[in-house]
């Protein structure tokens, strides 16, 4: 089937979708945004994570033509040109990546909990971040990167 | 496979009439895992996502018509107060990406024995709207779970809305037994709903279905000191978690075993009798 939507503000199409197809294999195979990564494909680890229609979700779970016409942001999406968003300098800065593969999917997590909490506590920020796995980190050094964009927003 | 995306119930209750197989799809986070994972490929798919009604609440009346696509986000935000007792067992579904998506209809299409707002449907006494193109009725939470990931849903039904009671000082409590605080599935649960002179209780993942704990109901609705504020003794939260305990049917499997289950939901029953029991004393001393 063909799918229209909208990625990154940009009206975007794929041919050939295959009816039972993630919204995150459209996004990575056919529309050349690898930066959501794609590991457990069951909604456990968060690395998938996106915004459909503003709300983050697993583009894993997400099939295909629920996205017809929505609007999809990705973790590509949230810098603006090469000015990264606070959340992703303070990734940067505060050393909370090692492998990186979990990284867009909390960096997508934590900026959609500083939309809705500017200052979140530890406990806040752990509770918004439960549905992201990092396996070589840890997690306190994401900790401080998320305070430290709630800092600099 | 086809993909039917409907824009209006009615659309949505044609096609599942015209092609029974076909797979009703919400939130997809169990229906998406199972196609992810090549175990299950449906002659179809059908979206419900973009059925508005089906993403709607209304509360009149001492009661609440729960649409069935109402993601868990919204349910805990907009009717915590309302339900708080499913939205206690909403905030341990999953994940916040889980929860904006998840729903309570999708928790009964699943109907695994280990979901999570089941003990709160079948405790709170609420009944399932179903509809297919031959009209709407009303199943009962404690019928509506017929077996292992099995429902009372006719091949041509889809799940529309639940209907809840709602109490102005409501006593409604749910626990759940897990290996950490996110994405959970549950070892055991248990939810427990006091209501002037009624007690509902049921259990979850301690039997093939969901199911209520009729001998601990009773016990409890004839022992409680009702419209007091005074203590429960040890010796009534003890029987009353001896009378649940006996009532679970368990396995064991990867995530605990029968033995764990039987031994967990008797101190589930007990500490949520304690929460439950102090709701109702809180409303007894507010309306003193």
């Amino acid at each position: 089937m063909r799918l229209n939507l909208t990625v990154n503000g940009e009206r975007r199409r794929a041919d050939d979708v295959w009816e039972g197809e993630s919204l995150l294999y459209v996004l990575r195979e056919r529309l050349g945004l690898p930066g959501s990564k794609n590991a457990c494909e069951q909604g456990e680890c968060g690395s998938c994570t996106v915004y459909l229609d503003e709300v983050p979700a697993c583009a894993c779970l997400v099939a295909a033509g629920q996205a017809e016409d929505r609007e999809v942001r990705t973790v590509e999406g949230l810098a603006d040109g090469d000015t990264l968003d606070p959340v992703q300098q303070s990734f940067v800065d505060s050393g909370a990546v090692q492998c990186g593969f979990c990284t867009p999917g909390l960096v997508v997590a934590a900026h959609d909990l500083l939309r809705r909490e500017p200052d979140p506590s530890d406990e806040e920020i752990r509770e918004a971040l439960a549905g992201n796995l990092c396996r070589c980190t840890g997690y306190e050094k994401i900790l401080d990167a998320v305070h430290a964009a709630a800092d600099a927003r | 496979m086809e993909f039917v995306r409907p824009d209006t119930l009615e659309e949505a209750l044609a096609a599942k009439a015209e092609r029974p197989g076909a797979v009703p799809l919400a939130g997809g986070t169990d229906v998406m895992v199972e196609l992810n994972y090549d175990h299950r490929r449906p002659e179809a798919l059908l979206d419900l996502t973009r059925i508005a009604e089906l993403a709607t609440w209304s509360a009149s009346g001492g009661h609440v018509r729960l649409g069935a696509g109402v993601p868990y986000t919204r349910l805990i935000d907009e009717l915590g107060d309302t339900l708080p007792g499913l939205a206690m067992a909403s905030r341990t579904v999953g994940s916040p990406q889980i929860r904006n998506r998840g729903t309570v209809g999708g928790n009964l299409g699943a109907a695994s024995p280990a979901g999570d707002t089941h003990p709160v449907l079948l405790a709170a006494g609420a009944e399932i709207e179903v509809a297919s193109v031959r009209g709407v009725r009303r199943i009962p939470a404690e019928e509506f779970y017929t077996g292992v990931k099995r429902n009372a849903l006719a091949a041509d039904e889809l799940i529309t809305a639940v209907h809840l009671p709602t109490e102005a000082a409501p006593a409604e409590q749910f626990s759940k037994v897990g290996t950490r605080n996110a994405m959970v599935i549950a070892v055991c649960s248990f939810a427990l709903v006091l209501r002037d002179g009624h007690v509902g209780a049921a259990i979850g993942s301690a039997a093939p279905t969901p199911r209520r704990v009729p001998d601990a109901e009773a016990f409890l609705a004839a022992e409680l000191p009702w419209g007091t504020d005074a203590p429960l003794l040890d010796s009534l939260k003890r029987r009353f978690g001896e009378l649940v305990a006996a009532a679970t049917e368990p396995i064991d499997d990867v995530r605990g075993t029968a033995e764990y289950r039987t031994h967990a939901l008797g101190v589930l029953a007990r500490r949520t009798l304690t929460w439950a029991w102090d709701d109702h004393r809180g409303s007894v001393r507010a309306c003193a």
